[in-house]
């Protein structure tokens, strides 16, 4: 059983994001070659807080300036010289914009550089529907050679940031700007390719990664006063995903609630659907972005106007449960 | 030594022709026009590499980025030793470590896969920057294609290059003054390519791309400068240089020669390579 965060630890709330320059300053000081690239962006990635950790690490911290299709690029520049290059910016600008230097050079090459923007989907709030990114993880799960990392809290963030840095090749690291309860303990460690089971539940499975892990938790909660056992599975690998560990589970309660803070198109929902129509066809329901942009507003309210929060989910689990 | 590098340019074309023609696709007008270039790289003394030990440490990098003159850097690294001459008759085919357009999983040598223009100077810049960082002495060198700098990316790699002060860093434009469409002062004139490099902090020379002498020179100063700037050439070359017909038409950007084309082609390279001998 994977480690979960104690009480005091889950009282905690921290961003994802948070993790990002602290992670990479832990790397470094354990002798990892890490660098990183940002776009005039180090403040909100906290990659400020790498560089500031020692001179040696400021030297490492590139900033590209307003320049995204270069910050990939240097990044595949500096991995290819020995380094285990990072790259920063927010989702929607460190993926969309720069899809053909990750692809091409990236992906392509199968170079060391980590793809690990801040601020995905709706948790972004007021910045409104240009900056909420939403098919950033449908964008790099159909590239070749690339691994999908959606960590849910602070401390899987970090793991996820370590687990790219020993996971040769390609890896996409995607962070949010909000603050979420944490989920699991300080020091977890997560393996590629892994899915966890954080509650066991004999009725319907719930699959979900990133910020809808609270919500999933919360919506368990809920169920399980009206009798209902939601078994939560924690899928923050999205590519490889854990067919072994979603297949038990779906064959134990025979439905599933996929649920991401994404587009309900080529991100989790589709990569459970897609698993499930090949080995295990089963009833299955979207919490997810409907097919359209986001818009201005708190985090918490954008989850209830755009039907991603835990009522959605318990009204979901109900459409999808045999009657 | 000039004559020397002129026959190894003289035989290179001869291979371009032949594996573009052999493949029946692929790029000659773009390779040709850089051909003296690379020939002075990899044989004029500029380049510390090592064939049998393509991933030496201290080695100089190359990259082409514009990736559909792969027919000349296949060719060149074929003569400098990377892998067998007789491979070059593989290009473009099912199987091959010469892809259309360079892959640096399959193909010795080939430091970065490239084929979308705009991203090698990037590249470049990040690998100077790793050198840097390891201590390295080592240089970046990048082909350029002209009509490559109408992308935007080129000028976010060289606004950074200069802030870096990447003096290891030697990019050269293949300044050939075709692309697909056409003259690229009538597709979308980038002007006096100079002139931008300098506002952008770079220290900038001119050469004709097709005199070897001038050509190795060059490079040879601008490697040799560590004043904290990055370097651009920019080359005069002809597109098709070396093949009568071919040369200055945008038609032969990405168009293969047939048997009775590349028949006289290799004609008239290996009368050229006579006209060399004869100095």
């Amino acid at each position: 059983m994977v480690k979960l965060a104690t009480a005091e630890q889950a009282a905690q709330k921290k961003a994802t994001r948070a993790a990002f320059g602290a992670t990479l300053a832990e790397l470094a000081a354990e002798g990892v070659p890490v660098c990183a690239v940002d776009a005039d962006l180090t403040g909100s990635t906290t990659l400020k807080n790498f560089a500031k950790a020692c001179p040696e690490n400021a030297d490492r911290l590139f900033n590209a300036g307003i320049a995204e299709q270069n910050m990939i690029d240097v990044a595949a520049g500096l991995s290819l010289t020995g380094n285990i290059a990072y790259t920063g910016s927010f989702a929607v600008f460190g993926t969309g914009r720069v899809y053909d230097q990750i692809r091409n050079t990236v992906c392509y090459g199968n170079l060391n550089v980590k793809i690990a923007p801040t601020h995905a989907g709706i948790s972004v709030g007021p910045d409104g529907g240009t900056h909420q990114m939403l098919e950033d993880v449908a964008l790099m799960r159909v590239l070749p050679n690339m691994k999908v990392l959606v960590p849910a809290d602070y401390a899987a963030a970090r793991a996820a940031l370590r687990l790219a840095a020993v996971t040769p090749g390609p890896v996409y690291v995607r962070m949010g700007r909000a603050t979420v309860p944490c989920v699991y303990a300080d020091d977890v460690e997560l393996e590629l390719g892994k899915a966890y089971v954080l509650r066991e539940g004999a009725d319907v499975t719930i699959v979900a990664n990133g910020v809808m892990i609270n919500e999933a938790m919360k919506a368990a909660d809920q169920l399980a006063e009206q009798g209902i056992s939601a078994e939560v599975i924690d899928a923050f690998c999205v590519k490889p995903l854990d067919e072994e560990t979603i297949l038990a589970s779906v064959k134990k309660t025979g439905c599933v609630v996929v649920c991401e803070e994404h587009s309900q198109y080529g991100g989790l929902c589709s990569a459970v659907s897609e698993l499930l129509v090949q080995k295990n066809p089963a009833p299955c329901a979207f919490v997810a972005m409907k097919d359209r942009f986001g818009k201005s507003g708190e985090f918490t309210e954008l989850m209830a106007y755009f039907e991603m929060d835990a009522a959605a989910i318990v009204k979901a689990v109900k459409n999808v449960m045999p009657a | 030594m000039t004559v020397e590098l002129e026959l190894k340019a003289n035989e290179i074309r001869k291979d371009i022709v032949a594996m573009i023609a052999e493949a029946g696709s692929g790029h000659p007008g773009g390779s040709l026009s850089c051909t003296d270039i690379m020939t002075a790289l990899y044989f004029g003394g500029i380049m510390k590499y090592d064939a049998q030990n393509p991933q030496m440490e201290d080695r100089d990098r190359f990259v082409m980025a514009k990736g559909h003159a792969a027919p000349a850097l296949y060719a060149t690294l074929a003569h400098a030793g990377f892998f067998p001459r007789e491979e070059l008759m593989t290009l473009r085919k099912l199987g091959t470590r010469l892809q259309g357009h360079p892959d640096m999983n399959l193909c010795p040598g080939v430091e970065v896969s490239t084929g979308s223009l705009g991203q090698g100077l990037s590249v470049c810049a990040g690998m100077c920057c790793g050198l840097r960082l390891q201590g390295s002495d080592a240089s970046v060198f990048a082909i350029l294609g002209d009509g490559e700098t109408q992308e935007g990316q080129v000028w976010e790699a060289a606004m950074f290059a200069a802030h870096q002060k990447l003096d290891h860093l030697v990019a050269i434009v293949d300044h050939n003054h075709l692309q697909i469409d056409g003259n690229i002062a009538d597709v979308c004139n980038p002007d006096d390519l100079g002139e931008k490099f300098a506002a952008f902090g770079w220290d900038v020379r001119r050469v004709d791309g097709h005199n070897m002498d001038a050509v190795v020179e060059t490079l040879a100063a601008a490697k040799a400068d560590h004043s904290g700037k990055p370097h651009v050439i920019i080359a005069e070359t002809i597109k098709g240089k070396g093949v009568s017909f071919m040369e200055n038409l945008a038609s032969w950007h990405g168009s293969a020669p047939n048997a009775e084309q590349a028949a006289q082609a290799l004609a008239e390279l290996e009368e050229a390579g006579k006209v060399i001998c004869n100095g």
